[in-house]
């Protein structure tokens, strides 16, 4: 439980960060919260020989109502997600999601960023991103870019992040009225990754459901945004019939790999009851 | 002052037998100021790491060490060829097997120690150790007890090639270690000829690790003028190690120095000596300076001594009332690569033969087959006695499966079989003798606080409604546990009887030291023992200081596990403080000038008898001791007992558990649970109520989670805490707790043990509970662990 040597590089400004990438290219890491890249490299499953560590780079924190969006700083944590006020009168999933993620002590370290960028489809927030329709701001040598959650995702740790580039800011439009949402994670244990979870977003008026989102977590290589299945919910009213078919077409897009969590048959399965789940919870929640 | 009140203060200022302490040991725990081995830091210190096998099953052609010798800060890489010469590559395991220190040209599992590499720090040992190159030539794994008995099977230990006689018998194949039976075959293959009803289960018990929070480990420091070692070593047994470094070094017992310091947790993991431990002290005499070796979590869990993997067939036969009429166990024991378990040297399944459990059955016979396989070597105790978990687990899932196949509720079934009271003591078919129980009031204190019928009631409405989306399921247990081993004259380790021991100095001031041959990791001995010593000598609790784990200072004895703490050495320091007791009384007749009969004691004093205004209080008896004591006698206040019990303890339990299963995802919900423990004498309820409550929630992890598979090449899966379950305090249900008092008769303050019980007893309650939930649909029986994977896959098998 001894990483390989490396350099630290710890930064306080934007630009210093874009350097260094681009000064030790392949070589180097960014170090936000740490939870999945240290324990890679006291495995030595990841050897980096740089590590750049963004603590101390003030403009990637913090969390804003700008116009119709909410700016999230990549290196916030996700127990500023739990206590934040703004959040939880805009955007109340992401304490939702932030509560099921590990224990305490790893989200006071942990951060959206870091958890978003590493492509690991086993985190929570990428779904969750997905189901919120969240814009990711990528900058590098060249300036910031931003990239859909809906298409950041490529594969197994294989995101549109470029080398030299780092995720600056998260946003998120605000939900129109009507709008409830929820996530629901199985998992074996505190600390553990979902066996399979899912986010869900629906927005109901008049009691028929007028527009729906729904991810899923771990049940792929990256997370899946499960677009028929929220289709099949628009223009019904979300009773257990609509949930259940809902349900069974994400079944349909997930490619779990087995593990002691369990085998294919048993994650795609849960994965269709924690949509259920989530579903039943996030149309409750569609007050008016 | 009115004298009821004042006696009142004097009790409770004794902090004796009863009262709840609390714990001394809490203080420095809860501030960080516990002093465990990673803790020691020695001048010139150096830092071991050892080079594992990445295969299963593999002959090694060379190791090539001179990369790793050449890394800047290595002072030492050690393979077997350097421990040759001081015959080290192989050391004795307390099975009467040998285990490889360092690879000798073969390994035989996962993680198997090959090269010990030391250097500066733990940083420049952990890269050397990638430097070193090891050629190994992969050979065919078995992880499967039953296939590694196939005549074809490969040779899991070819150093043990001809030899067709092992520590215990005849080996009948070459994996092979020994085969183990006891009670009468023929009148129990009678009784099941001769029976109305006979059930058979076959059951597995999952390969599962103690997890300790504090990993195993050593600093060992060899003074090289003076001749002595000096071992840090987080032990449960630190006398037991310090004979086994004796008998492997050929240095004399009195050079060496055992010291366990603050251990954090064993559970019967710390027991053995590892090959780090080994390692660590030849390279400190080679070098010359102290070597620190210290496991990593994932090295803890996959190398060093696992518990269980028992594949069990029980039988029982009975009358159609359900009254049993004899029980056949067969066991294929898997224990890895070396026979390395840590049993009594007469009994290679331990204590299993207490299987026939609380329950009066006439005929019994159990045949264990131990067996090598490529997987880490063990088989010893998790929180229990040796093996009583299995046992226990067997005889309690039996009595379920012929519960069910006649109809017979499970409660009900147990009070038609129980040893009754009046039976006490009670001679087991399997030749053990129970000193004492009261089973049938244990039981219906538990189905009265829980309202048994109505459980049933709710548990038969939500059966019949298909819709419910849960299964809901009631375990009852009523074990009983064998623990406190043991008499010298079926116990010993390594020849040694498995007595122990105490000694006790009064200072003149009355305060006093007092030092154990166990070893607390957990248990709160600091506290307990002094609680033991103020009831019998009158010392108040906070004016003694209990010692323990230092092998220079502490008497020997054979160290803490097994529940053997309070039965055995509990007992020493009882009698330890009753010959303070009589010497304070001769002193005290000396000072009042009266006979020694004609004095009381009296809590913290002596009085003489009908006039109870003449007293002598121990803290004026401990000073008289050192200036005025009676003529002929020596001066002084001090006690030293050794005491060999005359029996096990028999410590008993009646669990019950509620749990709901929701039907569609396996998820599991344990409602309620119920314990209730009778382990005779309560010296600190509070303590007792702790280590129920650790217990408990060991039992659960092990029920719902914890496992330690293979896959077919010998890896080892989930050796993380990613994978391997530790529950928090998000998982662990809410405990009821509840007793009993049934004092054991030998024993002399009639205490029995109880930090084991509830992690014996939880554990094939929980089983019940989750065979009761599908019972109506057929189930018998399945194994655990049971995660909502391994629920959901038994629901779906039966269509739900």
């Amino acid at each position: 439980m001894i990483p390989r040597p490396f350099e630290y590089h710890a930064p306080t400004a934007l630009p210093e960060v874009i350097a260094l990438l681009g000064q030790y290219g392949d070589e180097a890491k960014l170090l936000a919260g740490g939870h999945s890249l240290l324990p890679m490299m006291k495995l030595r499953f990841a050897g980096p020989g740089h590590l750049i560590d963004l603590r101390k780079v003030a403009e990637l924190k913090g969390i804003a109502l700008v116009g119709g969006e909410i700016h999230i700083g990549a290196m916030t944590t996700e127990n500023e997600l739990i206590f934040s006020t703004l959040l939880a009168k805009h955007l109340p999933l992401l304490a939702e999601v932030a509560r099921q993620i590990a224990d305490p002590q790893v989200r006071y370290k942990g951060t959206l960023g870091g958890d978003i960028s590493h492509g690991d489809p086993g985190n929570d927030h990428p779904a969750v991103m997905m189901a919120m329709d969240a814009t990711f701001v990528l900058a590098g040598a060249h300036g910031e870019r931003l990239v859909k959650a809906s298409e950041f995702f490529h594969g197994l740790y294989d995101t549109a992040l470029t080398p030299g580039e780092v995720m600056t800011q998260i946003r998120l439009p605000l939900p129109p009225a009507g709008t409830g949402s929820s996530y629901a994670k199985l998992k074996r244990k505190t600390g553990d990754y979902a066996t399979a979870a899912a986010a869900a977003v629906v927005q109901v008026k008049n009691s028929v459901c007028v527009q729906a989102r729904i991810a899923l977590t771990n049940v792929g290589p990256t997370a899946l945004l499960a677009g028929d299945a929220a289709a099949s919910l628009v223009g019904k009213t979300i009773d257990e019939a609509a949930i259940g078919h809902a349900a069974a077409l994400a079944m349909k897009i997930c490619d779990p790999t087995p593990d002691l969590r369990g085998d294919e048959a048993y994650k795609t399965a849960m994965a269709g009851q924690m949509v259920e789940r989530a579903l039943r919870t996030a149309a409750a929640r569609c007050a008016i | 002052m009115d004298q009821n009140v004042e006696n009142q203060g004097r009790l409770e200022k004794l902090e004796g037998i009863g009262c709840s302490r609390k714990r001394r040991e809490d203080p420095r725990f809860i501030q960080g100021k516990g002093n465990y081995v990673d803790d020691i830091k020695l001048p010139g210190m150096l830092f071991a790491v050892m080079v594992r096998s990445p295969y299963a099953h593999a002959k090694i052609n060379s190791i090539d060490t001179s990369k790793a010798k050449a890394y800047p800060g290595v002072h030492a890489v050690l393979t077997a060829e350097d421990l040759k010469p001081l015959k080290l590559h192989w050391m004795p395991t307390l099975a009467g097997d040998v285990q490889a220190v360092l690879a000798d040209g073969h390994v035989s599992f996962q993680n198997q120690e090959v090269a010990f590499v030391v250097a500066d720090d733990r940083y420049i040992a952990a890269d050397a150790a990638e430097l070193v190159e090891v050629d190994y030539e992969e050979l065919p794994v078995i992880v499967d007890p039953f296939k590694a008995l196939a005549p074809d099977a490969p040779v899991i230990r070819p150093d043990l090639d001809g030899k067709d006689v092992g520590a215990h018998g005849a080996r009948k194949h070459h994996n092979h270690i020994f085969n183990w039976q006891i009670g009468d075959k023929d009148k129990t293959d009678r009784a099941f000829s001769d029976a109305e009803v006979t059930v058979a289960q076959d059951m597995h018990y999952p390969r599962v690790h103690h997890c300790p929070l504090e990993t195993c480990g050593s600093v060992a420091s060899y003074d090289a003028i003076r001749g002595d070692l000096t071992v840090w070593i987080t032990s449960q047994a630190p006398h037991v190690v310090r004979t086994v470094v004796g008998m492997l070094s050929s240095i004399p017992e009195s050079k060496i120095r055992i010291i366990s310091p603050d251990i954090g947790g064993g559970f019967g993991n710390k027991v053995g000596v590892y090959p780090g431990y080994v390692c660590a002290i030849v390279a400190s005499i080679v070098l010359g300076r102290p070597v620190k070796w210290i496991e990593s979590r994932s090295e803890n869990l996959t190398t060093t001594a696992f518990a269980r993997d028992y594949w069990m067939s029980g039988e029982l036969a009975a009358d159609k009332n359900g009254r049993i009429k004899a029980l056949r166990v067969n066991v294929t024991a898997d224990h890895g690569a070396f026979d390395a378990c840590a049993d009594p040297t007469k009994w290679p399944a331990g204590m299993f033969h207490v299987c026939t459990g609380s329950y009066d059955i006439p005929n019994a016979h159990v045949s264990v087959d131990g067996v090598y396989t490529n997987k880490f070597p063990g088989g010893v105790a998790y929180r229990c006695s040796f093996r009583v978990t299995e046992a226990v687990y067997l005889v309690e899932r039996m009595i379920d499966v012929l519960a069910q196949k006649l109809g017979i509720d499970k409660a009900e079934i147990r009070k038609r079989n129980f040893i009754k009271h009046e039976q006490f003591p009670y001679l087991t078919p399997l030749g053990l003798e129970f000193d004492s129980g009261n089973y049938l009031p244990a039981l219906d204190k538990v189905l009265d606080a829980v309202d048994y019928k109505a459980l049933r009631a709710e548990q038969a409405q939500k059966r019949a409604d298909p819709n419910c989306p849960t299964l809901m399921g009631i375990g009852i247990t009523t074990f009983t546990e064998i623990v406190g081993a043991g008499p010298s004259k079926s116990c010993d380790i390594l020849g040694i009887g498995m007595f122990d021991s105490c000694e006790i100095r009064v200072h003149p001031d009355g305060s006093a030291i007092a030092r154990m041959g166990t070893i607390s990791q957990g248990q709160g001995h600091q506290t307990t023992y002094a609680q033991i010593i103020a009831s019998e000598s009158g010392i108040a609790a906070s004016q003694i200081a209990v010692e323990e784990g230092d092998t220079s200072t502490a008497p020997y004895g054979l160290g803490t596990y097994g529940s053997r703490s309070t039965p055995v050495a509990g007992a020493a320091v009882a009698r330890a403080s009753r010959k303070i007791r009589e010497k304070a009384r001769k002193i005290a007749a000396h000072l009042l000038e009266v006979s020694p009969d004609d004095l009381e004691f009296d809590l913290d004093q002596f009085k003489v008898k009908g006039n109870p205004a003449k007293t002598k209080s121990m803290k004026e008896i401990a000073w008289a001791a050192y200036n005025n004591v009676p003529e002929g006698m020596e001066m002084g206040l001090e006690a030293v007992d050794y005491y060999d019990p005359p029996n096990f303890t028999f410590p008993f339990g009646a669990y019950l558990c509620v749990l709901d299963v929701t039907k569609k995802t396996g998820e599991t919900k344990v409602r309620r649970f119920y314990a209730l423990d009778d382990c005779g004498t309560r010296i600190n309820p509070m303590i007792i109520e702790g280590q129920i409550h650790g217990g408990l929630t060991e039992g659960f992890a092990v029920a719902m989670g914890q496992e330690l598979p293979y896959d077919e090449q010998g890896n080892v899966l989930g050796g993380t805490l990613m994978d391997y379950f530790l529950p928090t305090s998000m998982e662990t249900p809410h405990w009821e707790t509840d007793f009993t008092v049934t004092p054991s008769p030998h024993h002399p303050i009639g205490a029995k043990g109880v930090a084991e019980s509830p992690h014996v007893g939880s554990i094939p309650c929980f089983s019940s509970a989750m065979v009761d939930a599908f019972a109506h649909l057929g189930t018998t029986h399945f194994n655990m662990p049971y995660n909502s994977y391994r629920v959901w896959q038994h629901a779906q098998s039966l269509g739900i």
